[in-house]
């Protein structure tokens, strides 16, 4: 099937974790819909043969929001770029984790805005370079999963390209997870990022995706020194608060369809 | 006919009142001055009959929600004023290229900017025409009564579902916050006109013919909605025939229903020497010129007014101008839609703009003045 990716690219690594996950929660085709912001990662939608939304850039949350309390029984995955979701959708991504809105956000995080040829996001490590930061940005990052969590998500995970059955596995939680779902996925864009910031080829950034990264589970055992330069991946919280589209329905006494799967 | 009771209410409520009764069961929106009634009826009158009201965190997400709201199958309307209009203005462009039904009430204050929050102003014709980026059709209607919002917000649901095509009320601060008598059917289900609801298996959301319904998200048919330019099922294309073709589309549904779409009014004399071309709250006192004048005096003067501001009543104007000597154009701006007078009179008339932009509204004095000078 024709597409806008390079190759290396993780977009369709992260995307084919999607469908899987999607597959595996058991829906009904008809009840998936895939939204979209703007950005390489966001054209998955219209590769997808669900019902699929492709927005404006940054506001796909937004367009989700409407749709899921016009019908609050279908299933929502949202994908974004990092900078799609954290810059210009930044506010958009707070008040969606603030009002715990059945969502599933999935974040393609390449540190770096890939369709429009490497400037740097919000996610952009410090340091590092891109076509508008040169010499390296001297911009903070976002730790996205704190973000969330601080405006009110009540479920983060991270993932990686580079182990797609552990993606797979957080977005079937974030799935199943009624509340405000965040699944961060960590992917190489050797085009626009890797190149510039002279990290190798794409075998070698998904090889170092995998080598940095340690699981939840494993990292509870280890000492903080020997997670330093780590990035924890699995399930980081999750906790059960009300939902608000099943909240707002419950208020005005209408009762929403029941649909299969998870 | 249903049966009906007169209630007195504000612009704004008739609005809301107006949506309710078109069907409209979805408002997302951010509070602005002169508009916030109207999200505040919604908020009141939703959640009683099964409605979904949500006051979002902008402007800009307000607009994206109504759209993700009809995609889902909801009528959805949202309210703003000038700075807040601004802020909608990428989506209402992504509403017509994705043909997605919405209604977006403007409520027109002192701008530009922050402005005269409080003070009446028409200064958004232009910017309701033009304020989206791209070669894009609208359609944008201006009630002079809240006897007219009531009707006009009713016409504007079902157009823009109809048409697949997001309409503008530009409504003023006059309009908006002002208190008359409106006569609300009881059995306001008569008011949704219904689209049709066949669909072939191979359902394609964009196809040659033009008027197909939406089908919404969740019923099995599967097709792709995007800003991007793109084919029968909504798939991003380049391709220059293509993407020609997707913009004669959203033009040419709105050419083939103008007559359904350009609505005017004019009242006075058959051979009229004088007509004022107005809309708006301008109307009011427009009206009252032209009532002492022909109505009382016989004068040869006459009022068009204009319920449909864009796409521009350009045939409407025309006939005007080949009866009367003079067109005079009453706006509370520098002058936004005289110039569209003129050049469809094509000098066939003497066209003469009247302005006010002090946030007060023009008075028949003023009206009546310059008129005055024509005639004598
Ligand atoms: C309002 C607006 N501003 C800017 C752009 C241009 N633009 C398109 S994609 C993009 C950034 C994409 O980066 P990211 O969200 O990180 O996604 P990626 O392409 O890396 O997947 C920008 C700035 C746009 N389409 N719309
Ligand atoms: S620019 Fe980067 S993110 Fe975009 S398709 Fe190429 S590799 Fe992927």
């Amino acid at each position: 099937m024709p597409h806008i990716w390079c190759p290396g690219c993780g977009n369709g690594i992260v995307t084919a974790a999607l469908v899987r996950a999607i597959e595996r929660a058991d829906y009904d085709q008809r009840d998936v819909v895939i939204v979209s912001g703007i950005g390489c990662s966001s054209r998955a939608a219209g590769y997808l043969n669900f019902n699929t939304l492709h927005t404006t850039h940054g506001r796909a949350l937004a367009f989700a929001t409407g749709l899921k309390m016009a019908r609050p029984e279908l299933k929502l995955f949202v994908i974004m770029g990092d900078g799609d979701c954290s810059a210009i959708g930044g506010n958009h991504f707070i008040h969606s984790a603030r009002r715990n809105i059945d969502l599933n956000a999935i974040v393609v995080n390449n540190h770096i805005y890939g369709m429009t040829g490497g400037q740097h996001s919000p996610l952009t490590p410090t340091g590092k370079k891109a076509t508008t930061a040169p010499r390296g940005t001297l911009e903070r990052e976002f730790n996205l999963l704190d973000l969330a969590r601080g405006a009110g998500a009540t479920f983060g995970a991270r993932g990686n390209a580079a182990q797609p059955r552990q993606l797979e596995q957080l977005i079937t939680r974030a799935a199943n997870h009624k509340g405000f779902s965040l699944v961060e996925a960590l992917s190489p864009c050797p085009i626009a990022y890797g190149r510039r910031n002279k990290l190798g080829g794409p075998v070698d950034m998904l090889k170092e995706l995998k080598e940095s990264s340690i699981s939840i589970e494993r990292a509870t055992s280890k000492e903080e020194t020997e997670l330093e330069g780590k990035t924890i991946t699995g399930v980081i919280y999750q906790d059960e608060v009300p939902e608000y589209a099943a909240e707002y329905y419950r208020s005005i006494g209408k009762e929403i369809p029941v649909k299969s799967g998870g | 006919m249903p049966e009906t009771k007169p209630v007195l209410m504000q612009g704004n409520e008739a609005c809301a009142e107006g949506a309710i009764s078109a069907g409209v069961r979805f408002y997302a929106g951010y509070p602005i001055t002169p508009s916030t009634e109207v999200a505040e009826r919604m908020a009141a009158r939703l959640p009683d009959i099964g409605g979904v009201f949500i006051q979002m965190e902008d402007e800009i997400a307000s607009m994206a929600a109504i759209i993700g709201a009809s995609i889902g199958g909801m009528r959805a309307i949202t309210a703003t004023s000038g700075p807040g209009f601004s802020l909608k203005q990428e989506n209402i462009g992504y509403a017509i290229m994705a043909e997605i039904p919405c209604v977006i009430v403007d409520v027109q204050r002192m701008g530009p900017s922050t402005g005269v929050p409080t003070a009446p102003s028409q200064g958004d014709v232009m910017q309701a025409r033009w304020g989206t980026h791209g070669d894009h059709p609208i359609i944008v209607f201006s009630p002079a009564s809240v006897y007219e919002t009531y009707y006009l917000t009713i016409a504007a649901v079902n157009l823009s579902q109809k048409l697949r095509q997001p309409v503008i009320l530009l409504l003023d601060e006059v309009i908006g916050h002002m208190r008359e008598k409106v006569t609300i059917p009881r059995d306001s289900r008569l008011m949704v006109e219904k689209s049709s609801d066949k669909v072939p298996a191979d359902y394609k959301p964009y196809d040659e013919k033009g008027l197909t319904p939406l089908v919404p998200f969740g019923f099995g048919h599967y097709y792709h909605v995007t800003g991007l330019f793109h084919d029968q099922y909504g798939f991003p294309t380049g391709d220059p025939p293509q993407v020609e073709r997707s913009l004669d589309r959203v033009h040419e549904k709105l050419e083939k229903y103008r007559d359904e779409v350009v609505l005017t009014n004019y009242i006075g004399h058959k051979e009229p020497r004088v007509v004022i071309v107005t809309y708006g709250c301008t109307v009011r006192s427009a009206r009252a010129v032209v009532k002492k004048a022909y109505w009382n005096n016989r004068e040869p003067v006459g009022l068009l007014s204009l319920q449909t501001l864009w796409p521009f009543p350009d045939k409407e104007v025309r006939e005007i101008a080949k009866k009367a000597d003079v067109i005079i154009v009453p706006e509370m701006n520098m002058g936004q839609i005289v110039s569209e007078v003129e050049r469809h009179v094509k000098g066939e008339a003497e066209v003469v703009p009247l302005n006010r932009y002090d946030g007060e509204m023009i008075s028949p004095d003023q009206i009546s003045d310059i008129m005055g000078r024509w005639l004598s």
